[in-house]
């Protein structure tokens, strides 16, 4: 059944079967019904990850070095969980900066530096071409060996194969016009390619459907299960053992080769640094980039994906081990490379089916990758390396064309064919002499380079142009010197002394130990040193350097990409305006007429506005049509570009700190209004407590009222029902009602009062006075209530004091309220009045002072405000209105007077006023 | 805390344990000549580890798609 044409057929006809995949996911796509939004296609076409590498590479490095194998699959499930950390920050950042490539994300992160969007691109194709190189090595290598079934191959050598004799050259031709059909359709690379994921998740089931297929075959077919393999294992290596004379202890060897994290080449320190840079490879690898961030439909899928993904990981690997013995144990001789076990294990059981799905298993693994990789690659060389070249021409060069989306067209695709044809002849001279594996970690290595700039870019503003320039510079020379050169080494090209007695024979400086750092395998020392070389050059030179205006703005939009995560996104930094004219024409020259027009008229209708009345495009529409741009070219390629039809230059520090003054102003603004809403609270509970205090105001002056009221009622209705009461009874009685009486009366009185003195109603009768006779009247007045409660009141009169101005009954009234108050307060029988009057040229000065229960200082201010009493818990609800003390002191206040009290708690008050002797001039004012 | 933030920190506390699960030396503490179930220790360590750590995150992504109800829990007897 596995004749040359039947594998050939098979082949080509799961090519075919791919185009027709992608053909139809396009086509849904174009009808707006995609087939790949959803979650589930999103992990599988992410399982790109796992290449031809994964599916034959994954056996041979676990028979090479056991179980260190996982760390590839257990790092991206570790940076799997960091999804919505890091992962949903890049996908929104490249989509609101229409980034298409790593290269293009960190170009743009440090102020669109063309220079470092090159260097990325050039350092990419570098890592990249030997593991796509990898990829036709596989699909080679397997037909090859499926091509001579029944015999298993021990030995063959690609040289030896006509380069068109070899499949995997057709193959490559197949898979770059699947990659030109399929990911260059459009020019704006932002436009995901729908055809091309669906047929990548098709790959991923694929791969995995055959792994698990030969697994099981091989785990529970050819042996029984796990359990059994495993002690196979063990017994042949003690049989090995015996018959080699070694005295090892049960299956020892075994678990020490095998199941152990141990010896050379796989030390827990080589574990570490392999999780690491596969954590870093799952995001950085440009194919990972590419489905990963470009073709993300909805960054909710990301949930699902952040468990999904681990899940098929876990699963394409669970039977690798169970393989690899199983091979070590069909093969015992070491003549069969273990890379091949999964293919030759069915092979030499007579499984051709099973086979040939290896082999198609295989094919799709490779091929996923090759695409994937080689569309990525393209855009990369195209925007950030060929088309800044082309934009520095003179412009008579560029002018000459109307239209240049052709041009971009045919500089993609012709770089996917440089792009394969270089990974085949990678493969046809140098790739022959490596495992797959070791081509795979040194392209991972390689990867984590942009790891700092990246990592840093997204999240630390310091990050600059020049800092990330030098390190990935010093990492990618790292990286050369101790990897790169030594692979020269291998493939015969450069003297084997470099690598034993080190260049120049300096030992230090062998490339892999360098400085003489031993106990590392040579992935794990390159990474430490490059890393440490890039991060130490990134860092430094980051703190010591000085950023550009257009540093910080990108650094800003990018760390806190989910503040601006607005609509307008950078407008606020470019102050230009363009002929809309010409921008439109840039457009044209670009994207062609009918995208542009597209896109032009989307962005008039989000913001209702007509074209017809629009000469000239303001920032914001010149910053849409440079993003427009950065999709089709780069970001780099299209800031140039729009600075040419563009009439200012982009923000000088000038202008930024114009910005930043605009900012601190907002800051003003918002703190003024701070400051504003504090005085309304503050004014506002000030009126809640006055409206309190009114209410207890007038509780207070209606139970004033009511008890006057309730004697005067109760004793007339005694007179009126004892017609016959004694003379003596009815005369007090009747006493006792007019004394209530004009107590009312005098309430009633000092509430109008005070009601007239608050709304400035009252009448003032302004005559000359004199003092002394205002306080006599008001003594006379008080007597019976002094004589009431049998208190003595001393004078200190001063004789013949001036006269002064103002309204003589008022004052009388304010001496009265401060005599009654004093009486209040005082005790019975025992309580002393003084009252002394002293004058000085200015002034009259009048104290009345009381040995009474005095007042708490915190009630000395308060008791002249409106509605207070001083309330003393011991003795309840004080006698009075309180008003009193409130109308002497407006009284006082109209006479350009002063009032106040002194008191101490316990021993009694005096207050006192003072009023000036010269009035007129201000009581006529 | 919005959901989306706890689930957040639900899965970068995830990522750390999966940081302490497979790295020295917690993982030394498995690397015995042992077999288990008939299987080596390690691998079943590992497995078993990652596995767990998948699940979990599983869950930990499940809550936040339907936030306040809960009706997968009280179909749980």
């Amino acid at each position: 059944m596995l004749e040359t044409g039947v594998i050939l057929f098979v082949s080509f006809g799961y090519m075919g079967l791919l185009f027709a995949i992608a053909h139809y996911g396009d086509k849904r796509a174009d009808a707006g019904r995609s087939i790949i939004s959803n979650p589930y296609i999103y992990a599988l076409s992410l399982a790109v990850y796992c290449t031809a590498w994964t599916f034959y590479g994954s056996v041979g490095l676990a028979v090479r070095s056991g179980l260190g194998f996982l760390t590839i699959y257990i790092g991206p499930t570790l940076m799997a969980l960091l999804g919505w950390w890091i992962w949903q920050k890049i996908i929104r950042i490249s989509k609101i900066h229409r980034i298409t490539s790593i290269a293009d994300f960190i170009a743009s992160r440090y102020g669109k530096s063309t220079t470092l969007g090159g260097i990325v691109t050039i350092i990419a194709v570098i890592g990249i071409i030997p593991y796509i190189a990898l990829q036709l090595k596989a699909i080679s290598t397997g037909f090859f060996l499926i091509n001579q079934y029944p015999e298993i191959s021990v030995s063959f050598h690609f040289s030896e194969i006509p380069i068109l004799g070899d499949t995997a050259f057709y193959i490559a031709l197949l898979l770059a016009i699947f990659a030109i059909l399929f990911g260059t359709r459009h020019l704006d690379a932002t436009e995901r390619h729908e055809g091309l994921v669906a047929a990548i998740a098709f790959e991923s089931i694929v791969k995995l459907a055959a792994t698990l297929t030969v697994g099981i075959f091989v785990t529970y077919f050819i042996h029984n299960g796990f359990g059994d393999l495993f002690q196979k294992a063990a017994e042949y290596a003690d049989v090995k053992n015996s018959l080699s004379g070694d005295s090892g202890s049960v299956s020892s060897v075994i678990f020490d080769k095998y199941l152990l994290i141990k010896g050379q080449g796989n030390s827990f320190t080589d574990w570490s640094i392999y999780l690491l840079i596969s954590m870093m490879a799952i995001i950085f690898l440009p194919r990972q980039f590419q489905v990963a961030v470009v073709e993300n439909v909805n960054e909710e899928h990301l949930n699902k994906a952040i468990w999904l993904f681990p899940l098929y990981l876990l699963a394409i690997n669970i039977f690798v081990l169970p393989v690899a013995f199983s091979g070590l144990l069909r093969f015992p001789d070491g003549s069969i490379d273990a890379d091949t076990f999964v293919l030759t294990l069915p092979m030499v059981e007579h499984q051709q089916l099973i086979a040939l799905f290896v082999y198609l298993g295989g094919m799709s693994a490779a091929t996923g990758m090759v695409i994937v990789e080689t569309i990525a690659l393209s855009t990369m060389i195209c925007n950030d390396l060929v088309m800044p070249v082309l934009l520095r021409l003179p412009i008579e060069a560029l002018g000459l064309r109307r239209d240049y989306s052709g041009l971009l067209l045919t500089i993609r695709r012709g770089s996917i064919i440089l792009v394969l044809l270089l990974g085949y002849a990678y493969f046809r001279t140098i790739g022959e002499f490596y495992a797959l594996v070791s081509i795979g970690l040194m392209s991972f290595a390689l990867v984590a380079q942009f790891a700092p700039a990246m990592l840093g870019g997204i999240f630390w503003k310091g990050g600059t142009r020049t800092g990330a320039i030098c390190g990935l510079l010093a990492g990618f020379a790292v990286w050369v010197y101790t990897l790169f050169l030594p692979s020269l080494v291998q493939a015969g090209i450069i003297s084997q002394d470099f690598v034993t007695q080190g260049p120049f024979s300096i030992v230090l400086l062998k490339p892999f130990q360098l400085f003489g750092l031993q106990h590392f395998n040579r992935i794990s020392h390159s990474v430490f040193w490059s890393l440490l070389a890039n991060i130490g050059f990134y860092i430094g030179v980051s703190i010591f350097s000085r950023p550009r205006a257009i540093d910080h703005t990108q650094a800003a939009l990018f760390v806190d990409v989910f503040r601006y995560s607005g609509k307008t996104g950078e407008s606020h930094f470019w102050r230009g305006t363009a002929n809309l004219p010409d921008l439109k024409s840039l457009l044209i020259r670009f994207l062609g007429k009918r995208r542009t027009d597209a896109a032009l008229a989307d962005y008039a209708e989000e913001r209702k506005l007509s074209w017809n009345y629009l000469v000239t495009a303001d920032a914001d529409l010149v910053s849409y049509a440079e993003r427009l741009l950065a999709g089709a070219i780069g970001s780099a390629s299209a800031r140039v570009m729009v600075a040419s039809v563009v009439k200012e230059e982009s923000l000088g520090i000038e202008e930024v700190l114009n910005i930043l003054d605009e900012t601190r102003q907002v800051i003003a603004y918002s703190r003024e209004l701070e400051n504003a809403t504090a005085e309304l609270k503050k004014a506002n509970r000030r009126l809640q407590d006055l409206d309190r205090l009114k209410d207890e105001f007038i509780s207070t002056v209606t139970h004033e009222l009511r008890t006057p009221l309730t004697s005067v009622r109760s004793l007339a209705e005694i007179l009126h029902t004892n017609p016959g009461i004694d003379g003596d009874q009815h005369k007090s009685f009747t006493g006792i009602i007019i004394k209530e009486s004009e107590r009312l009366t005098r309430l009633i009185n000092q509430v109008l009062d005070y009601e007239k003195i608050e709304s400035a109603q009252m009448d003032w009768v302004i005559t000359s006075a004199d003092i002394k006779e205002i306080i006599q009247d008001a003594v006379a007045s008080t007597r019976q209530l002094v004589e009431d409660k049998n208190i003595t009141i001393d004078y200190e009169l001063k004789d013949h004091p001036p006269p002064i101005s103002g309204d003589r009954d008022r004052l009388v009234q304010v001496m009265v309220n401060l005599i009654s108050n004093a009486v209040k307060f005082c005790g019975a029988d025992r309580g002393k009045i003084n009252i002394r009057l002293t004058t000085s040229d200015k002034q009259v000065r009048v104290d009345v002072q009381d040995n009474g229960i005095g007042i708490k200082p915190e009630d000395q201010i308060k008791i002249f405000e409106k509605f207070q009493q001083v309330k003393d818990p011991a003795r309840g609800r004080p006698y009075g209105t309180g008003i009193g003390l409130t109308i002497s002191k407006r009284i006082i206040d109209f006479h350009h007077g002063k009032i106040w009290v002194n008191s101490k708690p316990g021993i009694g008050s005096t207050f006192s006023f003072s009023l000036p002797i010269t009035l007129e001039a201000a009581l006529t004012r | 805390m919005t959901p989306k933030d706890r689930k957040n920190k639900r899965l970068v506390g995830l990522f750390l344990l999966g940081c302490v699960l497979f790295n020295y030396p917690l993982l030394s503490l498995f690397n015995l000549k042992t077999m288990v179930f008939g299987v080596p220790l390690l691998f079943f360590y590992v497995f078993t580890g990652w596995t767990l750590l998948i699940l979990l995150a599983a869950i930990a992504t499940k809550t936040r798609s339907r936030p306040p109800s809960k009706p997968a829990d009280k179909t749980r007897p």
